[in-house]
């Protein structure tokens, strides 16, 4: 769907993007990860010409990206970004409407594809159609800015540390929405960040940055499992490495049949290895009873077999 | 907690009045003369009070009086407030019905050619009315539609009696030059028209690329800033050569009204002075907006024009009407002095008064200049007011 090849920037002669070679397929969530000042936000904005890169190609759909008319081009892609950018004199469903007015959509169209998004992004039409950017919070001003970068259905999502400024607890919900759009959707998503949980939460996979290239490309899981070198490994936190798998595996492979007395406290069946293992430490337990979506026991997990099955 | 004097009473309401009560008595407030050549006798209040006041008139100024001095000691009650706005609009038309009965008694009574002419004393009651009303609308805090139509209000009873005073000498100069008022209206709105239109379009495009260029900024705020600096006269009178020599140069700029004298100088050096102020309030307007809210639209496929007409104008709007709002107040009374390059509008009458020594012609002239600059700073502030009911 996006292809850089060859790709490179300059800024006042420094290179600060040297030889990029990406081939994003459709309905990745690919994430930019990076130290400040790896080009990782250059990357994106590259994508819809916001900086024109200086060398090699990028491809849009097979076609090179300068072929494009620059307005038509932009309008095919959503752009969210940190500081959003709502415009503070339109309502929340004209903030929304912007790129779909540009296409010339008719106004029962803009409407209901407004509601569609205020919904999906977990706001209620009624009270947030008419309100003005300056009446909502952080949180609320941040998933406008995503509904508005999804309006009017992108092939492609360019998503600049859009959560960046907000607290946790908002960050987090924030990340299960969009977690949820990328699943119920099969959108591209192109997603800058610096938060290492972050990528780890959200990316189907992740392209690390340094200095202006490419550390290393995988899942996840490769990139924990196998850091290619030195920067990865300590990027990524040497020290915890395995913890940060942990929080990426479930405990399903390692329920077992309950023999002998059902251990007191229950974990979910969806909860992670770190989650369990987590709780077992609170808890001072060794073993958990898992329940399923109903609350009924289906099993249970133990301390040992969590640690020492990891791997197979 | 124990307040000072100072601040529990309303010390300008004070002023005022006592700024009112020196008028009345020692100021006169007619002058009378048997014809309109000869300058008139002066007439103080008292006088005319005690030739025609009857006990309804002196209840009516003790209450007044009364009322004034609640309003002195009780600044924040708004009853009291309403109550000294009425007064006022009831002593505005009082004291022109007091001139107007003077004035006709005069020419029943005495001479038929007799001229009343109103005096020192009677604008200074006026203004001190004015300003009282002011202040008291000041303390009731409206919003502005709402202030607008108190105004009106408050001149509503003078505009219903304006009729009455038909032998005063004022309405008589109006009555002998009625055919000019409407022309020289038109004209003056012509000429402001002309000016601040131009300016707004230029300004404005000025403004947007000092966005984009800083030296085009270095390079012009100086030049606006000397020519805002040039006395009106003197402008007009540097624009007048030039002007002359291109129209004999170019004659095809003779035939289309161009020379030396007439509108020609005085839209010329207006548009000069209105565009600083509309430039400077456009570029504050323009920098205040939102440098994420740029950066989004045009990621979002925004062309330069749709920025700004979609996002910088509107934003922009409510900074760039106050600069607006000053030029058109500012270009509406330099426009009288226009008069002096021969272009018209009200400064003719009010030039042709000052130099016949006809005062009641000077005021004719000067009255719907300054309604004019009123009205065009209300319409501006309504207009304000109504874009900032939408929150920004």
């Amino acid at each position: 769907m996006i292809r850089f090849e060859h790709t490179r920037k300059l800024y006042d002669g420094a290179a600060a993007i040297t030889d990029l070679n990406l081939d994003i397929q459709q309905g990745e969530l690919l994430v930019l990860l990076g130290p400040s000042g790896s080009g990782k936000s250059t990357v994106l904005k590259m994508v819809n010409r916001m900086v024109s890169h200086d060398g090699g190609h990028i491809f849009f759909n097979g076609q090179d990206i300068n072929s494009f008319n620059v307005q038509d081009l932009r309008r095919r892609m959503g752009y969210a970004i940190q500081s959003v950018g709502l415009f503070p004199h339109r309502t929340v469903a004209q903030n929304i409407a912007t790129v779909p007015k540009l296409l010339g959509w008719d106004a029962h169209r803009v409407q209901a594809r407004v509601y569609e998004l205020l919904k999906l992004l977990a706001l209620d039409p009624e009270p947030f159609a008419s309100r003005y950017p300056h009446q909502l919070s952080g949180g609320q001003q941040q998933r406008v800015g995503v509904a508005r970068a999804m309006a009017a259905n992108p092939d492609v999502l360019l998503m600049d540390e859009p959560f960046g400024a907000l607290d946790p607890v908002t960050r987090a919900a924030l990340q299960l929405s969009i977690k949820t759009i990328h699943r119920a959707t099969g959108k591209t998503i192109l997603f800058v960040t610096h938060d290492i949980d972050e990528a780890l939460l959200l990316a189907t996979r992740i392209v690390l940055l340094n200095q202006g290239g490419i550390a290393q490309v995988g899942t996840p899981l490769e990139l924990l499992q196998q850091p290619a070198n030195d920067f990865v490994a300590d990027f990524l936190g040497r020290a915890d490495l395995g913890l940060k798998q942990l929080s990426l595996r479930s405990i399903a492979p390692h329920i077992q049949a309950i023999q002998g007395t059902e251990p007191i406290y229950a974990i979910a069946h969806t909860a992670t290895l770190r989650e369990a293992i987590s709780q077992m430490a609170t808890l001072h337990v060794s073993s958990l009873s898992v329940t399923d979506a109903a609350g009924t026991v289906i099993g249970q997990v133990r301390a040992a077999d969590l640690l020492e099955n990891q791997h197979a | 907690m124990p307040t000072s004097l100072v601040q529990r009473c309303n010390p300008v309401l004070a002023l005022y009045v006592a700024l009112a009560i020196g008028a009345a008595c020692g100021l006169p407030f007619l002058r009378v003369s048997p014809n309109r050549l000869l300058s008139g006798e002066p007439v103080y209040l008292w006088d005319v009070l005690l030739q025609h006041g009857s006990p309804l008139v002196y209840v009516l100024m003790l209450d007044i009086a009364v009322l004034l001095c609640i309003a002195v000691w009780q600044p924040k009650g708004l009853t009291t407030q309403a109550w000294v706005v009425l007064a006022m609009a009831a002593g505005l038309s009082g004291v022109w019905l007091l001139a107007s009965h003077f004035a006709t008694s005069a020419i029943q009574a005495e001479n038929p050619f007799s001229r009343t002419a109103l005096g020192a004393g009677f604008w200074a009651l006026c203004a001190m009315a004015w300003m009282i009303a002011l202040d008291a609308i000041d303390r009731l805090q409206l919003t502005t539609l709402r202030r607008l139509l108190v105004q009106i209000a408050l001149l509503l009873p003078l505009l219903l009696s304006l009729n009455e005073g038909q032998h005063l000498s004022i309405a008589k100069e109006y009555a002998n030059q009625s055919d000019i008022f409407v022309p020289a209206i038109l004209r003056h709105l012509q000429i402001v028209w002309s000016a601040v239109v131009p300016a707004l379009v230029i300004g404005l495009l000025l403004a947007w690329r000092m966005t984009q260029t800083q030296s085009l900024r270095q390079a012009l705020f100086p030049v606006l800033n000397v020519i805002q600096t040039i006395p009106s006269i003197a402008l007009f009178g540097l624009l007048m050569a030039p002007l002359a020599w291109m129209a004999v140069q170019l004659p095809a700029l003779g035939h289309a009204g161009i020379s030396g004298v007439g509108i020609a100088p005085a839209v010329i050096a207006l548009f000069m002075y209105a565009l600083l102020p509309i430039v400077r309030s456009a570029l504050a307007g323009l920098e205040q907006v939102p440098a994420e809210a740029v950066h989004a639209a045009r990621a979002m496929g925004m062309s330069s024009r749709q920025l700004l007409w979609q996002v910088e104008l509107p934003l922009a709007l409510p900074a760039l009407l106050i600069g607006l709002r000053t030029a058109v107040v500012q270009t509406t009374g330099l426009a009288a002095i226009s008069a002096l390059v021969g272009a018209g509008g009200l400064g003719q009458i009010m030039f042709d008064g000052l130099f016949s020594a006809a005062n009641e012609l000077v005021i004719l002239g000067v009255i719907p200049i300054v309604l004019l600059a009123m009205l065009a700073d209300t319409f501006f502030k309504v207009l304000s007011s109504l874009i900032n009911v939408r929150p920004q």
